[in-house]
């Protein structure tokens, strides 16, 4: 073919390249289309999700299931997406609704019903949705968590509560993150809220100035208020909002593992966040999503949770690591706010949050 | 304003809307289809239009206040990217810098480093910087800096090789007749490179004006951009009507401005006599030529060398020590993600491949269609295939989810998505680099080869194709690390048993404990050696074939 004066392109050479671009283009698409037969169970998730190879395997070999993961940023991105899928869903189980969505999902009717057995070995009390269409699967807390070795040097007492921060020996030791942009700072956020309630003399937003005026620091997200600016990390903010878990994970995750855990967790901070997980409606292997939904509740799954996701069982009969209890605790009694008045609230209080915490 | 380049080929309409049909349903299929049907999600209220809410956003002070920071921040970025650029673009084209080619590749790696990187980098240089640095933190002046930092490479890449071909007869008869050598570069050469500084502007601004990470991390809490709230109003509180409004307002913006740097670039032809670059090229000779070398190219390769070293010592540290553990892990399973890194490395590589190959071909039929081809249809086209570089990630990303779900587009879960989300990004790259090279060929060289009996087409494969050819190795390289670097697209539709480098990175950096840090770190480090090695080798490529006419 030659570029003559007179010579252009012939509309059925376009034609045809047009096609073979979209016969390759659904073709990458179609390996995936035939994985929604039934052998093939679709787990729809958040990026923090993880299980043991070997523990999904277990499934596969119990069941004849396969197990195909899907997952999209985090929690709430997740949530979004499934919620604009409705009815057309993007695979057959979620996994990690948590409970400041819970009744977002609930009222966008995602997931229908499912009667586990395996909730017999579940408490009552982290059964959140009476009528079974999300099922607890783990549970977590949201904590302060404080560098022992800088309050050792300092000789200053690491606080015990969250009034204590407004005190001046806590001038700015602390970072948090902001609840518009992070999940661990929407937590914080809502202790506060259990904590000091959204009116009367004393209310969050008043807690939240007298914070401001303590020095308090807010970064975007979790990795830069963790690895910029707290003390363990070479940053000069020995308070950081956490997780319970995150002093084993300290230890688990150095080289060589140290023998106690170089940071701890105020116990009266934590706000206890759970998980859920549910069979999606308009599955097309309910059957599958409802095997898979009952091997995560299960010992086996439970048992794995905990290294993987650092967060803690809700099958009473899944042993947590020895690890756990020994650098961190589950506290007795978290701070906790009901999910209504979370999806009510939330655009409003991040707002107002805004308007004190930065001005 | 009719090209210069037009018509050349006597491409008809017939043969230009042929030519353009395949980038245009490309973008009409991946691009305006997608966002279209969410916007439209937005919009409408039980089946109808409601303005209600675009009325409630357009009047809110709170948004207008968003959308103007948006603005003036990428517009100061811009000029100071250019300010710093063009000496830097101008000495690697009229010396003989050692080891330039290297230098180049450099520059591209902080473009594609995960923003949260380079802020934590920047952080700990301000750190050191004593008042001043605490002056920048949280600050617009932090933004600012970070972005030049960020963007150099567009605009030495867009620059030094049309600089490198300008021919030098007119700068030096300026010089004999007295004039200075700033005044000559600003009077004589700049106005020549119009074309080009036009190009790397328009891509500087689109990727400052949808920064997100850079404004979150080093802005403060106080400074948000217009796609950090169309990303909170998607993704964390369904808002899909307030949303579309931020995504639109963005996308207007982008419009208006790529329209006025056309209209300013664009005003009049700006063929050039071209020369090979070699022949041009000065050695550095004296103190004066050395002074001005270590000025620029010196001093912004140890500027862009520092974070990186930064990353590097991280990346072999732990526990106080000397260590390559954060390496040898890179191999192994664990808890933190559901693929080994190693895996991710070789995920990212091959999804650059395909993400380039497929830019490449969208963008060099599309640079056929806008810069020989002719008419509306032609400069609609250079536009719109700009807009989703200036496109919010989350609205790209839930306008796939929920457009895509019908063949023959059934995508949805598709792994064919991340090459193609990627390439989007590309093209305009492709598009920038491209397009100015063809419209400032010189129309004499083709009329004197012409009249010595050449076909059209000899011509065109003597003329045009080794100026085409050296861009086109440009805009690979530039097609390869955008892929590498994407993060934001990438993070709604990558899946988690086949992470990218960036998503490994994040991955690691989100869980708490050194050996977390550690292989973050030796992933960063992993992704700058990659980048550099295959944009220099991409470059290679293209500095043998300099010879060619």
């Amino acid at each position: 073919m030659t570029f003559h004066p007179r010579t252009t392109l012939r509309s059925p050479l376009v034609a045809a390249s047009i096609i073979a671009v979209f016969a390759l283009l659904t073709a990458c698409g179609s390996d995936d289309q035939d994985k929604t037969a039934t052998e093939v169970v679709t787990l729809v998730t958040h990026e923090s999700f993880a299980l043991s190879d070997d523990v999904l395997a277990q499934f596969t070999a119990d069941t004849g299931y396969r197990i195909e993961i899907l997952a999209a940023g985090d929690a709430g991105t997740m949530l979004n997406q499934s919620i604009l899928t409705a009815g057309d869903p993007l695979g057959d189980v979620i996994f990690g609704v948590d409970s400041t969505f819970l009744s977002r999902a609930l009222d966008a009717e995602l997931t229908v019903p499912h009667q586990s057995p395996l909730l017999a070995q579940i408490p009552d009390s982290f059964q959140l949705d009476k009528s079974n269409r999300l099922l607890p699967v783990d549970v977590g807390d949201v904590c302060l968590n404080f560098d022992v070795q800088w309050f050792t040097d300092a000789a200053i007492e690491p606080p015990t509560n969250l009034a204590d921060l407004t005190r001046a020996t806590y001038k700015d030791l602390l970072v948090v993150q902001n609840p518009a942009t992070s999940s661990p700072g929407l937590a914080f956020a809502l202790a506060t809220i259990a904590e000091f309630g959204t009116d009367g003399d004393y209310d969050w937003l008043d807690y939240w100035a007298e914070l401001s005026d303590n020095g308090v620091k807010i970064q975007p997200g979790w990795s830069e208020a963790y690895y910029t600016d707290f003390t363990l990390y070479g940053g000069d903010r020995p308070i950081v909002v956490s997780y319970a878990t995150s002093p084993p994970a300290e230890v688990y995750f150095a080289d060589p593992r140290p023998e106690s855990a170089p940071s701890a967790v105020v116990e009266a901070s934590c706000y206890r966040q759970h998980e859920f997980v549910g069979v999606l409606a308009g599955t097309d292997n309910p059957e599958g999503a409802r095997a898979f939904v009952d091997f995560l509740l299960s010992v086996t799954a439970q048992q794995d949770i905990p290294w993987n996701m650092f967060v803690f069982p809700v099958n009473e009969l899944a042993e947590v690591p020895a690890e756990f209890s020994e650098h961190s605790l589950v506290p007795s009694n978290p701070l906790s706010v009901p999910s209504q008045d979370i999806e009510a609230n939330r655009e409003s209080w991040i707002q107002q949050w805004s308007e004190t915490a930065i001005g | 304003m009719k090209p210069v380049a037009a018509g050349f080929l006597r491409l008809g309409r017939t043969a230009t809307l042929a030519i353009v049909g395949i980038p245009v349903i490309f973008l009409a299929s991946f691009f305006v289809f997608p966002v279209g049907t969410i916007m439209w999600r937005g919009f409408s209220h039980d089946g109808g239009f409601d303005m209600s809410t675009t009325i409630d956003v357009l009047t809110s002070h709170r948004w207008w206040r968003v959308a103007w920071f948006t603005t003036w921040q990428a517009v100061v970025s811009t000029v100071a990217t250019l300010a710093v650029g063009i000496p830097i673009a101008g000495v690697l084209a009229r010396y003989d810098v050692p080891a330039s080619r290297l230098v180049r590749a450099l520059t591209t790696v902080p473009f594609v480093m995960p923003t949260i990187v380079i802020a934590t980098a920047f952080i700990a240089v301000f750190d050191s910087l004593g008042p001043v640095g605490d002056a920048l933190k949280n600050s617009a002046a932090a933004v600012i800096l970070a972005h030049v930092y960020l963007n150099l490479a567009v605009v030495i890449r867009a620059l030094a090789d049309p600089w490198s071909r300008l021919d030098h007869s007119v700068e030096e008869a300026a010089r004999t007749l007295g004039m200075g050598a700033i005044r000559t570069v600003m009077t004589v050469t700049l106005p020549r490179l119009r074309l080009a500084i036009g190009a790397a502007a328009a891509i500087v601004f689109l990727f400052t004006f949808t920064s997100f990470g850079i404004v979150l991390f080093l802005g403060g809490p106080t400074r948000t951009t217009l796609e950090v709230e169309t990303y909170i109003q998607t993704t964390s509180y369904l808002q899909l009507d307030v949303a579309s409004v931020l995504a639109l307002t963005q996308i207007s913006i982008v419009v208006a401005t790529l329209a006025t740097q056309r209209l300013l670039t664009n005003r009049a032809a700006t063929a050039q006599q071209m020369a090979a670059p070699a022949k041009l090229r000065r050695p550095i000779s004296g103190p004066r030529d050395v002074g001005l070398v270590l000025a620029t190219v010196g001093a912004a390769t140890v500027v862009l060398l520092a974070p990186m070293f930064v990353l590097v010592w991280r990346s072999v540290r732990l526990d106080g020590a000397f260590t390559l553990s954060n390496y040898a892990r890179l191999w192994d399973t664990s808890t933190v993600m559901l693929a080994t890194p190693a895996e991710a490395i070789w995920n990212s590589f091959s999804i650059a491949v395909v993400a380039m190959l497929l830019a490449l071909t969208i963008g060099t039929l599309a640079t056929i269609g806008v810069a020989y081809g002719e008419g509306w249809i032609a400069s609609i086209l250079d536009t719109a295939l700009m807009v989703p570089l200036g496109t919010s990630a989350a609205t790209l990303g839930f306008g796939f989810l929920i457009a895509l779900d019908e063949p023959p587009l059934d995508l949805r879960t598709s792994a064919a998505l991340v090459p193609i989300a990627h390439a989007l990004i590309g093209i305009p790259f492709v598009m920038r680099l491209l397009v100015p090279t063809v419209r400032s060929i010189d129309p004499k060289l083709r009329e004197t080869a012409l009249l010595l009996g050449q076909s059209r087409l000899q011509v065109w494969i003597r003329v045009d194709a080794p100026v085409v050819k050296r861009a086109l190795f440009a805009a690979a390289g530039f097609a390869f690390a955008v892929s590498l670097g994407e993060f934001g697209a990438t993070a709604f539709i990558a899946r988690p048993d086949r992470p990218t480098i960036p998503t490994a990175i994040m991955r690691y950096l989100g869980r708490p404990g050194p050996t977390n840090v550690g292989q973050a770190m030796a992933m960063a480090t992993i992704l700058m050696v990659v980048t550099t090695v295959a944009v220099a080798a991409i470059e290679t490529n293209r500095v043998n074939n300099t010879g060619d006419f």
